[in-house]
């Protein structure tokens, strides 16, 4: 197991175009620059096409990133093939030898490696009771279900002892939704239990959030925000990461700061978060806040201003409720328990202090 | 799955059996027909029974060309399969250089059956083809007019020329259908060009191959225009194979009672060897 360091990793396809000094203007991965802590689970998160999968194969070597380095403990192997780097990788459409049984396939890379015959006859049976597999280890790999499938590409990135490091690529894409949570768990006890470090590339942030102790968001090449699923929840550093986290995303709201006092259109918000401290500067200003600590009030009450009720979205155990504020109406996502009281048409929004974000140029001002 | 069984559906496939009637199963029968009689002419029959059968079936020359048939389709399969994969396997992938050798690789599909034959008969002919010219410059005495050794050479590298496209155009769409995560997962677990092409490519490519070991074999078990242009099934009857025996029984000798039996066995034949070979091709799929 090994920690994997990117420095200053940039990718682009040769087919993008490029400025007069040909220099590249669109990279899909830029300047990228980490490290995956040894034995850590991360997670890689953001939209399709964000350049998350062209890292991973970066990482994994089956891409040469155009500039940058590829360290695996230390040691740089930006030039090395896959199979020196020892990194398994797991696609998100299952990969089998169809033509094998269960057995062959996770024997596959050892017998690639020449590992002699009676150490593959033991350390394949090993794996398999670590997947759940070793009923079905005699069976052809075609006669597998999706599931199944992935457990054995999963296992064939496992069999070797000394991986340095597994990466998945959205693994659970395409598996049935019932059996997507026993394989996500099966994943996260595989990972304690052979304390290998984990890349798991997703765009579904219920499956990051879930699965990762760190969380990468990713957008147009770049990485925007590191941190734990709590920091993105609650201290999105870019609006980006604010939309994109969440569900439904943060709301964000343009604003001036007058004062001590924060203004949306002519409406002054009673509650002024770190707004004194990021009044001055330059560009636009937005307010930041979380759909789920906003609160709908029938009646005025301290810290609320007057909003007006646009729609009501049922979602199951609870409700979107979308209303209007200023005279420019900003629509502000609310999300409130399901059998709260809802005011008709018009109602005071409470803001939370402690939990507005104020961002500059859509950056988060700390 | 339980399946709902209406018998009523089976009206809707009457036009189709009318249809087949029409085309194959009428113009069948009056093969039987002839295969059962001996007719000298109209309202003179003799109904013979399986009497045709039997002279066919002890027909020594038949025997003979039956073996060079079964000869014959199997060389050009052993040639034209792995050949076919081979060029597949090298053809390049993107670009103009793709559709270039497409194009080319495809020429010879279009070429008729008897301009094939017309094409390597001049071009084998040891005094004016290049071909066969050549071979005798470099001193090598062929002359397929001549040797039975050459006839079958040079009918055998033709039917190779005209038909190993067909097998490379069909070996390069199967491998174009492999998806690259297929081949990236490899190459993480460390395989080999050989383990690539034995455990990704042929596996895949099973699907296909079964497609055009199928089609060679029937075709080239039904070969007739080709020898007959190039060689006429000679020297002596070296190159004279099913279709064209029964040809010169049918229209040269006018035996029209032997030729419709064998006719229909030689068509029970064909059946009978795509039919085992589907099944043994398709096997190891249902497990």
């Amino acid at each position: 197991m090994a920690a994997i360091e990117l420095a200053e990793l940039a990718h682009h396809y040769g087919r993008e175009p490029r400025d007069e000094s040909g220099e590249p203007t669109d990279w899909a991965v830029d300047r990228v620059t980490h490290v995956f802590r040894d034995g850590s689970a991360s997670a890689l998160l953001g939209p399709s096409g964000c350049g998350k999968t062209t890292l991973l194969s970066i990482i994994s070597g089956l891409l040469r990133a155009t500039r940058g380095r590829v360290l695996l403990d230390g040691v740089d192997v930006t030039a090395s093939s896959p199979r020196e780097r020892r990194v398994a990788q797991v696609f998100q459409f299952p990969v089998v030898y169809e033509a094998m049984s269960v057995f062959d396939n996770l024997a596959f890379p050892l017998r690639n490696d020449g590992m002699p015959e009676p150490e593959i006859r033991r350390r394949v049976p090993e794996i398999a009771e670590m997947l759940g597999l070793e009923g079905r280890l005699g069976r052809k790999a075609r006669s597998l279900t999706a599931d199944e499938r992935q457990t054995v590409s999963l296992g064939r990135g496992l069999v070797r002892s000394d991986v340095a490091a597994l990466l998945l690529d959205e693994p659970l894409t395409v598996i049935d939704p019932e059996r997507r949570g026993a394989l996500r768990r099966r994943l996260r006890e595989i990972q304690r239990r052979s304390s290998a470090t984990l890349v798991y590339v997703t765009h579904d942030q219920t499956e990051a959030l879930t699965f990762a102790e760190e969380v990468v968001v990713m957008n147009r090449g770049r990485i925007l925000q590191v941190g734990t699923p709590r920091e993105l929840f609650e201290r999105p550093r870019d609006t980006f990461v604010g939309r994109f986290i969440g569900s439904p995303g943060m709301n964000f709201l343009p604003c001036r700061v007058s004062g001590s006092q924060l203004y949306i259109d002519e409406v002054g918000l009673p509650a002024g978060p770190a707004a004194a401290s990021g009044a001055p500067g330059e560009g636009a200003l937005e307010l930041g806040v979380r759909p789920e600590l906003l609160e709908l009030l029938p009646r005025p009450a301290p810290g609320s201003v007057p909003v007006a009720v646009r729609a009501v979205v049922e979602r199951g155990d609870h409700r979107l409720i979308t209303v209007a504020l200023g005279a420019r109406e900003h629509p502000i996502v609310v999300r409130a328990r399901e059998g709260s009281g809802i005011p008709a048409d018009a109602g005071f929004l409470h803001f939370p202090p402690r939990h507005l974000r104020l961002y500059r140029e859509g950056k988060l001002i700390e | 799955m339980k399946r709902t069984e209406s018998p009523r559906a089976w009206w809707l496939v009457l036009p189709v059996v009318g249809m087949v009637a029409f085309s194959a199963v009428i113009p069948l029968m009056t093969v039987v027909n002839y295969s059962v009689q001996d007719i000298f002419g109209p309202g003179q029959r003799v109904f013979v029974g399986s009497e045709w059968f039997r002279e066919i079936l002890q027909d020594e020359r038949l025997h003979a060309a039956f073996g060079r048939q079964i000869l014959f389709s199997s060389l050009v399969l052993a040639i034209e399969i792995p050949l076919g994969i081979a060029i597949a396997l090298v053809m390049p992938t993107r670009g103009l250089v793709a559709s270039v050798s497409l194009v080319v690789i495809a020429l010879p599909l279009f070429v008729p059956w008897n301009v094939v034959g017309t094409i390597w008969q001049i071009f084998g002919r040891a005094d004016i083809g290049l071909g066969g010219a050549l071979i005798n410059a470099v001193g090598i005495d062929y002359n397929y007019a001549r040797s039975a050794v050459d006839a079958w050479a040079t009918v055998v590298v033709m039917d190779v020329w005209h038909w190993t496209s067909l097998v490379a155009l069909l070996a390069f769409a199967g491998l174009r259908a492999i998806p690259d995560a297929h081949y990236q997962a490899a190459r993480i677990d460390g395989a080999s060009a050989l383990a690539i092409f034995r455990y990704v490519q042929l596996p895949k490519l099973r699907g296909v191959l079964s497609i055009a070991v199928l089609l060679r074999l029937m075709d080239s078990f039904m070969i007739y225009t080709e020898p007959l242009v190039l060689t006429g099934g000679g020297p002596g009857n070296a190159t004279t194979f099913l279709s064209q025996f029964l040809a010169k029984m049918a229209v040269g000798q006018f035996d029209l009672g032997p030729a419709a039996a064998f006719s229909l066995v030689y068509f029970l034949v064909v059946l009978a060897i795509c039919f085992l070979f589907f099944k043994v091709l398709t096997a190891g799929e249902e497990d």
